[in-house]
């Protein structure tokens, strides 16, 4: 679940849309096909746009209320654009347990934002997690689609620090 | 159809197979009591009103999408049922602003009638107090989000017997809200056909017609001094 942003948006837009065009035809534009269409979409696209959700609708074969009402459902969809990294924080009751909310408090003073929101210069996403299903190595915190495990709030707070430091990619 | 036998509250009572509990004890002439079910639509067990208790089971069963069985033992109003559905209905009215004194619909609500009915005198819980919106924009009709109690009716007359499934419901625990189309305002979701139906499923004053809540009156007084006008040029 990389939502990375492309090096080069520009030539690969029409190519996001015939991959997501191929993943609907592959279920035969099942309308219970709609959370691995949504899946796709989000992975795709970084985020579910408007004309993105009402493009699936029309092509599923579903009401656009339905979509929109699963695609606000489940937070692993978002309908905001995300910044070009994202950080998750697993708070569910293990990770919890282990420290999470310290870990995010950290990195909330680090980067300077509140949980759930991406920086105004769109270069981070700090999201939370309810149970990433890997308790056994919890506090669990997922940096750019990498799962990290045992993770501990000074060392977090340096990688976090040292990635945006880095040149922003070109866009 | 093949008959059934069963006791609702110590009363023999005969259903016809497949049928609800509900319905079986609506027949009977035992109230139950109900937010979400309406007849007409297809029942959704969201509400959790119409819990009854059945001898042998250790869970408390929604009476709208409970079949009736032979010989089955159902209990509608024992105490511990009471104690719940005034739970419940307490926690409907923490959850929005539920204010019946400037309500369109006080005097004619199913969830105030439920309070008198259940004997809420007052919440023992909370009030959440959220900030909800109200939206205006379809020229008709209009949605208080305030007084919403989710109980998905209009969602479902809008699906079932409307057939076009403008309504639905977006997000999710406190933050769930009754969206038209993409999340748009209603008076711009395209595939409302302004039927109406979402007004009549609607329990509570969520769903209303405009024009008929407190300081929307209308008067045009002119008009009468115009009809008099209008009758001398003719006669």
């Amino acid at each position: 679940m990389s939502n990375r942003a492309p090096a080069n948006p520009a030539p690969a837009a029409d190519n996001r849309q015939k991959l997501l065009e191929a993943t609907m035809r592959r279920y035969q534009y099942r309308p219970d096909a709609l959370i691995e269409v949504l899946h796709k979409a989000q992975e795709l696209y970084g985020h579910l746009s408007p004309q993105l959700l009402a493009s699936i609708a029309r092509n599923l074969h579903l009401p656009p209320s339905r979509v929109y009402g699963v695609a606000t459902f489940y937070h692993f969809f978002s309908l905001k654009p995300q910044g070009e990294h994202t950080c998750t924080v697993c708070l569910g009751t293990a990770c919890y347990v282990k420290g999470a909310m310290e870990i995010l408090t950290t990195l909330e003073t680090e980067a300077g934002l509140k949980a759930g929101h991406t920086s105004p210069d769109g270069r981070l996403s700090l999201l939370t997690a309810r149970c990433l299903g890997a308790c056994g190595i919890a506090p669990v915190v997922v940096l750019d689609g990498v799962v990290i495990g045992h993770a501990d709030a000074e060392t977090l707070r340096a990688r976090l620090h040292a990635l945006l430091e880095e040149t922003p990619v070109a866009s | 159809m093949a008959a059934r036998t069963l006791t609702i509250d110590g009363r023999l009572v005969s259903a016809r197979a497949g049928e609800s509990i509900l319905e079986a004890a609506r027949d009977a002439g035992i109230h139950i009591p109900t937010l979400c079910y309406l007849e007409g639509l297809s029942e959704m067990g969201a509400c959790r009103l119409c819990l009854v208790e059945v001898t042998g089971s250790n869970r408390l069963l929604p009476a709208c999408l409970t079949p009736v069985s032979e010989g089955m033992e159902v209990h509608t109003a024992t105490e511990r049922l009471r104690e719940h559905r005034r739970a419940i209905v307490e926690l409907l009215f923490a959850e929005r602003n539920h204010v019946c004194a400037v309500c369109v619909a006080s005097g004619n609500c199913e969830l105030q009638n439920l309070a008198i009915r259940v004997g809420m005198t007052h919440v023992r819980y909370d009030y959440l107090n959220p900030v909800c919106a109200v939206d205006i924009s379809h020229p008709q009709f209009g949605i208080d989000h305030n007084r919403c109690v989710l109980c998905a009716r209009c969602v479902r007359a809008c699906d079932e017997v409307e057939g076009v499934h403008t309504w639905d419901i977006a997000g999710r625990g406190v933050n769930a809200r009754v969206i038209t189309d993409l999340g748009v305002p209603w008076g711009e979701a395209e595939s409302c056909t302004s039927c109406g139906k979402c007004l009549l499923a609607c329990p509570t004053g969520a769903i209303f017609r405009r024009g008929t809540s407190v300081a929307e009156l209308e008067r045009d007084p002119k008009r009468i001094a115009l009809i008099v006008a209008s009758r001398q040029e003719r006669w």
